[in-house]
């Protein structure tokens, strides 16, 4: 009795995840276009309050959907409990930003040419593999360079994240815990907070 | 007369959508980014958020309702 869905446009957005992470292999200043994903769903919860980019663009969420739901990738279990507990949320997003903020202290130090460019993409914030093959030099100062290895090493990192919670529970249990997800989430809910509830009469 | 509808423990509701897109009914929406709710009206329990949601914040439940209005 299911009723058939027409795809939209967006719901192709996976693609352009899946491309984003080859293209970072071949060359890092690529990494640079991840920025899209911080800033779109952080707007979208600013101005208008709604989560709209986990609900309809979100591509990294539609590549689970795909792999874990189409592909059977995903032993479709309940996510544990503290999974799902606002103090691992939250306590995620603050782990989250911290290493964001290192990141951006390591490029500024690239910048500042206090540091060496380090030609390295850092997976889980602690292993370090090697990924001089996709640096062919900037233009600018090696500090463009060194934010693109740190960013693609965090959305390579959340990417790995993701494929694990995936295999091991349901297909986007990514989305309980992502940062980007919680983030916008809590712009809602303090932009919200006197809005009364639509439906359920 | 009984019925099956889907019921979401709000405060638990990470807001991904993902229980929208499954929905056949278009009977359930994430209400500004904060919850899922359920439309009980369009709903005919079929449980296929239930499975769907991430967070497993989903539970389909028997409800009684007055045969007289549907
Ligand atoms: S929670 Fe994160 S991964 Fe999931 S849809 Fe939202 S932004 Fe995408
Ligand atoms: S139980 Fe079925 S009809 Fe009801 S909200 Fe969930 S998916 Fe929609
Ligand atoms: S799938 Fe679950 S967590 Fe996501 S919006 Fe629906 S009820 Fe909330």
């Amino acid at each position: 009795m299911k009723t058939k869905k027409t795809k939209k446009w967006y719901d192709y957005l996976w693609i352009a995840s899946t491309l984003y992470l080859i293209l970072g292999f071949f060359n890092i200043l690529f990494a640079w276009l991840g920025l899209l994903c911080f800033f779109i769903p952080l707007m979208i919860s600013i101005i208008k309050g709604t989560k709209t980019y986990c609900n309809k663009y979100c591509g990294r969420g539609q590549l689970f959907e795909l792999l874990g739901g189409r592909f059977g990738l995903s032993r479709r279990k309940d996510i544990p409990r503290w999974m799902k507990s606002k103090a691992f949320r939250y306590g995620f997003l603050i782990f989250f930003f911290a290493m964001f903020f290192i990141m951006l202290w390591n490029t500024y130090l690239v910048f500042a040419e206090i540091n060496e460019l380090k030609q390295a993409v850092t997976l889980l914030w602690t292993f370090k593999l090697p990924w001089h093959w996709a640096y062919h030099g900037t233009l600018f100062s090696p500090g463009v360079a060194q934010f693109a290895f740190g960013f693609y090493s965090i959305m390579l990192t959340s990417t790995v994240l993701g494929i694990v919670t995936m295999a091991l529970f349901k297909p986007r249990s990514w989305c309980v815990y992502c940062p980007m997800g919680t983030m916008t989430q809590l712009i809602c809910k303090t932009k919200n907070k006197y809005v009364t509830k639509s439906l359920n009469k | 007369m009984k019925k099956r509808k889907a019921v979401i423990t709000e405060s638990e509701c990470v807001a991904c959508g993902c229980c929208v897109k499954v929905c056949p009914k278009k009977a359930i929406s994430v209400f500004k980014g904060m919850y899922a709710e359920v439309n009980t009206d369009l709903c005919i329990g079929c449980g296929a958020c239930m499975k769907e949601c991430p967070a497993s914040v989903i539970s389909v439940e028997v409800f009684e309702y007055e045969d007289k209005e549907n």
